[in-house]
């Protein structure tokens, strides 16, 4: 089993969800995040005191998968949350060790 | 307006300016006498209210009131963080009850409701005492009158959002004890007796009632005595720079000054208070290195809109009746703020290269507090040019010479309030002028052409500084020395620690927002 944690653009949150169901995954956090990489943020302006805001909001998603889904999660979410411009995001995948549902007590691939 | 050809004498013999201004006095009592004993006219019954001017009047108080509750407070709160947004609203509201009842108790009788010298009003209507709904007050015209209550009330909503105003230089970190107790001393020893130098005016009945005694009584000495001794009671309990007697007599070479609606008494007053007290109370922790970005302009927004409506209360309001006056009081109010908001929003894009709504907030606030004083005597072009004017010279305020000096003005009072009070002070004395499209030195109740007194540019704009100077010191010197005490009594600042926590929580127990 693996963890799929994924930094994408606030907006491209819908799609990415909707082509991860279309290949068959069934859950996924989110979280709210800022951070920064490559797009290094903006200057704001409030009556002439400026301000370098330097962490940009972007969505955090978390999934867990079979090891064998893993590569078909990362083409999905790669191929609809690009544009192409700095600040896409990135992808990391762990491992997982243990899964439990906790409602059932199943375990490893059936508690995904 | 119908006058009766008594009226109308005295509307062209006694040049009483709006709010004040008493000018070339003399001479147009000597015309008033003049013109008394031409007319045998009968005596004119006690005038009464008129429905529409109560009505109006009404109506703006409330319009005034709805400035500091929420608009003032929606205004500042938007441009504080989070965390102090409860101690703004708070603070404001706090302020507006608390001076409501001050006014009732004594400020009244003694800025404007009670006679007294140049300098500050008597007692005798202390705790609202001897007015009933019978009891009037005089406006600018003659034979025009409103409720004292009413009059009463208009005037308390100005003295609620004076010192409500101060509140924004040393937001984010000032005791709320130490700000209940400043506000308390602050509108007793500064906004109460200038209230009275610019305000207290004689009611142009008296004047035009005494005038003509004066004439009636032809040789008889012992009359015109008595009838000269109405005029001068009359004249020593008006403010000195309304009346420009007193110390103004020295200063200001018997020249009233002109201030509408409270450029200086509201605007100039609460913007050097803040700037003192942003220097006294010190620096908010972090200042200037963190950022303290503000938490909602959409806040920001609706308050300064609020600001805007209210406006018209206040200065056409000020006027203290419905008539061609209070529409070209509204008028000016109007595209004087579309020209400072339109201005500021284009300086801005073309310096910074991007326009902002913050921007526009301001520069529509700066405009407002730059047509106050000029709002019943500029023309509309006038105050166009005033709007066009002010923003600029604000923006390099707030933007350039705050960071340059380093003073924590957290919400700019003195950037858009002293700064644009005194440059529209000062514009008033040069846009009244009657080859710039203002309405002249004049009874402005009677705009068609009789003016009752001789305008002199050097002489107005000389009055318009004097005025400005004596309100910066009174109330600077003045608010350095409360905040002295009251540092001393409660002590002016919270902890670092609450401080860094916010006000709202450590000083009322209670959160803005819980999501």
């Amino acid at each position: 089993m693996k963890i799929v944690m994924a930094i994408i653009k606030p907006f491209k949150l819908d799609e990415v969800r909707d082509a991860l169901t279309s290949i068959g995954v069934h859950g996924l956090t989110v979280t709210e995040v800022k951070g920064y990489g490559r797009q290094k943020g903006h200057t704001e302006i409030y009556r002439g005191a400026e301000y370098a805001v330097s962490f940009l909001p972007k969505l955090k998603i978390e999934l867990a998968v079979s090891s064998e889904q893993v590569q078909a999660v990362i083409d999905a979410i790669s191929s609809v949350a690009r544009t192409g411009q700095i600040g896409d995001g990135k992808i990391f995948v762990s491992p997982l060790d243990q899964a439990i549902r906790i409602r059932t007590g199943e375990s490893g691939d059936e508690a995904l | 307006m119908k006058f009766s050809p008594l009226q109308k004498a005295a509307l062209t013999a006694v040049g009483v300016g709006a709010l004040g201004a008493l000018l070339t006095f003399d001479t147009a009592l000597a015309q008033a006498a003049a013109d008394a004993a031409k007319e045998a006219a009968p005596a004119a019954a006690a005038p009464t209210p008129n429905k529409g001017d109560t009505a109006w009047m009404l109506v703006s108080t409330l319009l005034v009131l709805m400035m500091s509750v929420p608009g003032l407070a929606l205004f500042y709160g938007g441009l504080v963080r989070t965390k102090n947004m409860l101690s703004i609203l708070t603070q404001v509201m706090a302020i507006v009850s608390m001076v409501g009842l001050l006014w009732c108790f004594y400020g009244y009788s003694i800025s404007l409701g009670d006679g007294g010298g140049h300098y500050l009003g008597g007692f005798g209507k202390a705790f609202l005492k001897g007015i009933d709904a019978n009891s009037v007050s005089a406006t600018f015209s003659n034979g025009v009158v409103i409720p004292e209550f009413v009059y009463m009330v208009f005037q308390m909503t100005f003295a609620m959002i004076t010192p409500a105003l101060i509140v924004g230089a040393f937001a984010e970190r000032m005791k709320f004890s130490a700000v209940m107790l400043f506000t308390f001393l602050w509108v007793t020893f500064i906004y109460f007796p200038i209230a009275h130098w610019v305000w207290a005016t004689p009611a142009p009945d008296d004047l035009a009632a005494a005038a003509k005694a004066l004439a009636a009584a032809g040789s008889d000495a012992a009359k015109k005595a008595a009838a000269q001794g109405k005029i001068d009671e009359l004249i020593a309990a008006a403010g000195w720079l309304n009346q420009g007697k007193g110390i103004g007599e020295f200063l200001m070479n018997g020249s009233g000054s002109l201030d509408f609606a409270g450029g200086t008494v509201v605007h100039i007053n609460a913007g050097i208070a803040g700037l003192v007290g942003a220097i006294m109370v010190g620096k908010r922790v972090g200042y200037p290195r963190e950022a303290m970005m503000p938490h909602s302009l959409t806040m920001t927004m609706i308050g300064a809109s609020l600001l805007w409506v209210g406006w018209f209360g206040f200065n056409a309001g000020s006027n203290l009746e419905s008539n061609g006056a209070t529409a070209l009081a509204f008028v000016n109010t109007m595209v004087a703020t579309c020209a400072a908001a339109f201005s500021w929003l284009m300086v801005e894009w073309m310096v910074k290269g991007k326009p902002s709504l913050l921007g526009m907030a301001s520069g529509a606030v700066a405009g407002l507090v730059a047509v106050t004083p000029a709002s019943g005597y500029a023309g509309p072009m006038g105050a166009i040019v005033l709007g066009l004017i002010v923003s600029p010279i604000c923006l390099i305020f707030v933007s350039k010479v705050k960071h340059a000096l380093g003073y924590d003005d957290a919400l700019d009072v003195f950037g858009v309030h002293c700064v644009g009070g005194v440059i529209g002070a000062i514009a008033t004395g040069i846009l009244v002028a009657p080859s710039l499209g203002g309405v002249g030195i004049t009874d402005y109740t009677n705009i068609t052409g009789n003016n009752a007194g001789t305008y002199v540019f050097g002489q107005q704009v000389i009055s318009q500084i004097v005025a400005v100077l004596a309100t910066l010191i009174w109330s600077g010197v003045g608010s350095a020395i409360i905040y002295k005490v009251v540092d001393l009594v409660v002590g002016l600042r919270v902890p670092t620690d609450a401080e860094r926590e916010g006000l709202d929580v450590t000083d009322h127990g209670e959160r803005a927002y819980n999501y």
